[in-house]
């Protein structure tokens, strides 16, 4: 066991898509305030297993740091979160890191999260604005309407709460609930609404909305604490309305 | 010559973005680059705000008042007129933010909220929350992608810029990148390239910058010939939350919204700060600056928060780190103004700051400097532009805060109509042999690193650069501590060159591409402390006790390094500033 002035950490590798992963331990100098990044770069600084053997350094992604720019969302003992804001004294040891397992894995903790990026392209994601010219002051907007829309615009595109949901796998190809929360940001929009209709229509068929299974996971591993849930139901009922008058109309 | 020109953009934070979104809409066909996928640039880390005067609170603010603040704030070392522009252009700026759908923060009649930031008496700061650059990023981030659906725009992301592509005449013909998962090293040619890479903060090792700020990419080009101008200037952040991994920056907002920072007024106070008495604190700043208080510029509040640590010795408990305090400010403001940054504080350091005061302490935060551009963000080379933090144009010898942001989406809305107008002026190049020629000049340089045998450690050498720099090239400098600073960057560079790399893997191997970082941060490095080293004057943020007044006799003048390929160092030479539009003043809060 790892003394008082060390901590253990336990990581599943894995050296590329096709590689058979395995796990290597380390057995890193405790300080205080240390969190997982931390941890991952005193093992880059001396890239060492706990026996002793020599080896790589971790491949995992991040940025910020601050938990704002959604880059180092890992596994960390069990469960989805961010690795920056994962302080060592607050966790279990030892420490498990693994990477998310329904992303494909590119080595190591870093996977492919490029679907998401996929996702807002899909359900246009964006105000169609004319044009970056001056064209004057934008739309009014009660502080109210702000404060329902800001929340919404935190999301970090970490991915959290489609690794933690049920549905989000191969077999039902769920859109997941980042997305949906966008399109809910944007519908609420006064110049975004305008494409609110194709919006909701790329979240009907195959991979929609009607695929979530109201486990209610996303809302829980938010680290923006986005009200996920109440984004899909919000946007359930506009998708609901929407087919059901597009079958009146035909 | 051709009508819809091939641009491409190197790197996709707010000035990239801004550049790209312009470019699209002129017709062009853009290549964006970007390190990490372009939503999670550095401009995510932004929080307080963007400054415009809007003059939207009945307090007689202007755009000239502004471009007045804006320059004494960076001490007369701004050329003029382009900070004008910026000044001039900032309200339409917020106009299309706000179009864009970037969720300010409202007044109750619904319009646009603004607060004070340091360095002016105005409330001109547009927010949105205490996460303004991440909102701004993602509208532009939203933008591009509508491009990108729409077949303008191709990017390239998780893929670093080596290099550029220079044909015979030296002009800028495309670049060379490395793809970090595949490792591969292609070229990719263009009429014209835009260089908006961001930050240096890692050549400091710790600094509130974001972990791919190496400015890596600007010391590449300075090697390849550009100018790299006015590097001795070094922003430190006066709040910041010290970390293990990083320096989290506290914004200047919580200072906006009546933040106040103080000390015990007995040295190793030992009580809980609640329980201290106001009259046994001292608000230093408060006491100091009268007319602008906490809300100095940032600059004069770092040295400040220096003085009062390190010859006060009045450091909370004896530490490096003075309290900034909201305590007294309504919970219910504090959460629609500032959550953003309560919640880092929160979660980093385990304490609520609406409860507790937050100890902080200065941190390495931006560079003024970068590289040279003319009025037109066009480097020395031709083809070549650069907008964002990599460049040095508007701030002079300190940045004010918000005025960040909108530099970056005004400096990437000059540089990219100005790279169309000059691609559709360009002859095509003579023949693409400088293509491959690149491609193989950057191979050899990787195969060489991949066989490399000696015995150091790449982090072991950053970890010296970041501490040898941050010791010596922040906040007070000093002739003969820089020239020793000079004699360990030389050092380090000649272990570089017995490196023995851990990871030789050809698949994502991070190792390997940070070590290409460490080797331009090096030479990086040097340009900023000889730069310091000649500096004989105090300004904005370079500050020499030996020298402590402002020289505008001999310094008033840009600093510009050039590379000495032979010699392997940096050459200088200095450029007279455009003082023609407010003659410089002492700066005096």
């Amino acid at each position: 066991m790892a003394n008082n002035n060390t901590v253990l950490i336990k990581i599943k590798r894995q050296n590329g898509p096709d590689s058979k992963s395995y796990w290597e331990e380390f057995e890193i100098p405790y300080r205080p305030g240390m969190n997982v990044i931390s941890a991952l770069m005193d093992i880059a600084l001396n890239p060492t297993t706990r026996q002793g053997k020599a080896t790589t350094p971790i491949t995992y992604e991040s940025n910020c740091l601050e938990e704002v720019c959604g880059s180092c969302a890992m596994r960390i003992n069990g469960r989805v979160r961010m690795a920056c804001s994962a302080l060592i004294d607050n966790l279990e040891k030892p420490v498990r890191l693994e990477p998310l397992s329904k992303f494909p894995v590119v080595r190591d903790l870093t996977v492919d999260r490029s679907v998401l990026f996929e996702n807002l392209k899909r359900v246009k994601a964006w105000v169609p604005i004319d044009g970056s010219y001056d064209l004057g002051s934008g739309p009014r907007l009660l502080p109210e309407d702000q404060e329902a829309a800001y929340p919404l615009s935190r999301c970090i595109s970490c991915c959290c709460c489609m690794e933690a949901c049920p549905q989000f796998n191969e077999s039902t190809g769920f859109v997941g609930a980042a997305t949906i929360s966008q399109v809910r940001l944007f519908n609420t929009h006064p110049t975004g609404k305008a494409l609110k209709r194709e919006r909701l229509s790329a979240l009907m068929g195959d991979g929609g909305i009607h695929e979530c299974g109201y486990a209610q996971n996303c809302v829980e591993v938010c680290p923006k604490d986005i009200p996920l849930t109440r984004s899909i139901s919000e946007v359930g009922r506009e998708v609901m309305k929407q087919a059901i008058g597009d079958l009146f109309r035909k | 010559m051709a009508a819809n020109p091939k641009i491409i953009v190197v790197g996709g934070g707010l000035a990239g973005l801004s550049a790209v979104i312009k470019i699209a809409e002129m017709g062009g066909q853009v290549d964006l680059f970007s390190i990490v996928p372009v939503k999670r640039s550095h401009s995510v880390c932004a929080q307080g705000g963007i400054n415009a005067a809007k003059n939207l609170k009945g307090e007689g603010d202007s755009t000239w008042q502004h471009f007045d603040d804006t320059v004494y704030g960076g001490d007369f070392l701004a050329n003029q007129p382009p900070v004008k522009e910026m000044c001039d252009a900032a309200p339409g700026i917020i106009d299309l933010l706000d179009r864009m759908g970037v969720p300010f923060n409202r007044t109750p009649e619904g319009l646009l909220d603004f607060r004070r930031f340091g360095g002016t008496l105005y409330n001109r700061t547009a927010f949105a929350g205490a996460t303004t650059g991440q909102q701004l990023l993602y509208a532009l981030d939203e933008q591009v992608r509508r491009h990108e659906a729409d077949g303008k725009v191709r990017k390239f992301e998780h893929s670093e810029f080596l290099s550029a592509v220079l044909d015979g005449n030296r002009v800028c013909r495309g670049i060379c990148a490395m793809d970090l998962h595949t490792m591969e090293v292609r070229t990719f040619p263009a009429d014209a390239v835009i260089i908006a890479t961001g930050g240096i903060g890692a050549i400091f090792g710790k600094s509130t910058n974001s972990v791919v700020c190496t400015g890596s990419a600007q010391s590449a080009l300075y090697q390849q010939g550009a100018f790299y101008a006015n590097g001795e200037f070094i922003q430190v952040h006066p709040t910041s939350i010290p970390g293990e991994d990083k320096l989290r920056l506290m914004s200047e907002s919580a200072r906006g919204e009546g933040g106040r920072v103080w000390v015990p007024k007995q040295k190793g106070d030992k009580r809980d700060p609640k329980s201290i008495p106001e009259s046994e604190r001292w608000y230093f700043l408060e006491e100091w600056y009268p007319k602008y208080g906490n809300l100095v510029p940032r600059d004069v509040a770092t040295r400040a928060i220096f003085k009062v640590v390190y010859e006060h010795q009045l450091g909370i408990d004896g530490q490096p780190m003075v309290y900034l305090d909201l305590t007294h400010i309504d919970r219910k403001v504090l959460d629609r103004k500032l959550e953003g940054i309560l919640e880092i504080y929160e979660k980093f350091v385990g304490d609520d700051p609406r409860d507790t005061p937050m100890k902080i302490f200065p941190g390495m935060h931006y560079t003024m400097g970068g590289l040279w551009v003319d009025f037109k963000q066009a480097t020395n080379i031709p083809g070549l532009f650069a907008a964002g933090e990599c460049e040095y144009q508007y701030h002079g010898a300190n940045r004010l805060g918000a005025n960040s942001l909108v530099s970056c989406i005004f400096g990437g809305g000059v540089a990219g109509p100005a790279a169309v107008e000059y691609a559709r002026g360009q002859k095509a190049a003579a023949g693409n042999g400088h293509l491959d020629a690149e491609r193989k000049r950057q191979e050899e340089i990787n195969g060489k690193l991949l066989k490399a045998d000696g015995s150091e450690n790449p982090f072991q050498i950053w970890r010296e650069l970041g501490d040898v720099m941050t010791r010596t090239c922040t906040v007070i400098r000093d002739n003969k501590d820089l020239a020793q600073t000079d004699t360990k960057l030389c050092e380090l560079l000649e272990r570089y060159g017995k490196l023995n790399l851990s990871d030789r893997s050809q698949w994502a191997n991070t190792t390997f591409a940070f070590t290409r970082q460490l080797y331009n941060m090096l030479q990086l490095a040097r340009v900023i402390a000889q730069g310091a080293r000649m500096r004989d004057e105090s300004r904005g943020a370079h500050y020499k006790p030996e020298f402590p007044e402002r020289d505008d006799k001999n310094w008033l003048k840009t600093t510009k390094a050039y590379f000495a390929p032979d010699a392997d160092e940096p050459r200088f030479e200095f450029e007279p500033v455009d003082i023609s539009l407010i003659p410089p003043r002492a700066r005096k809060y």
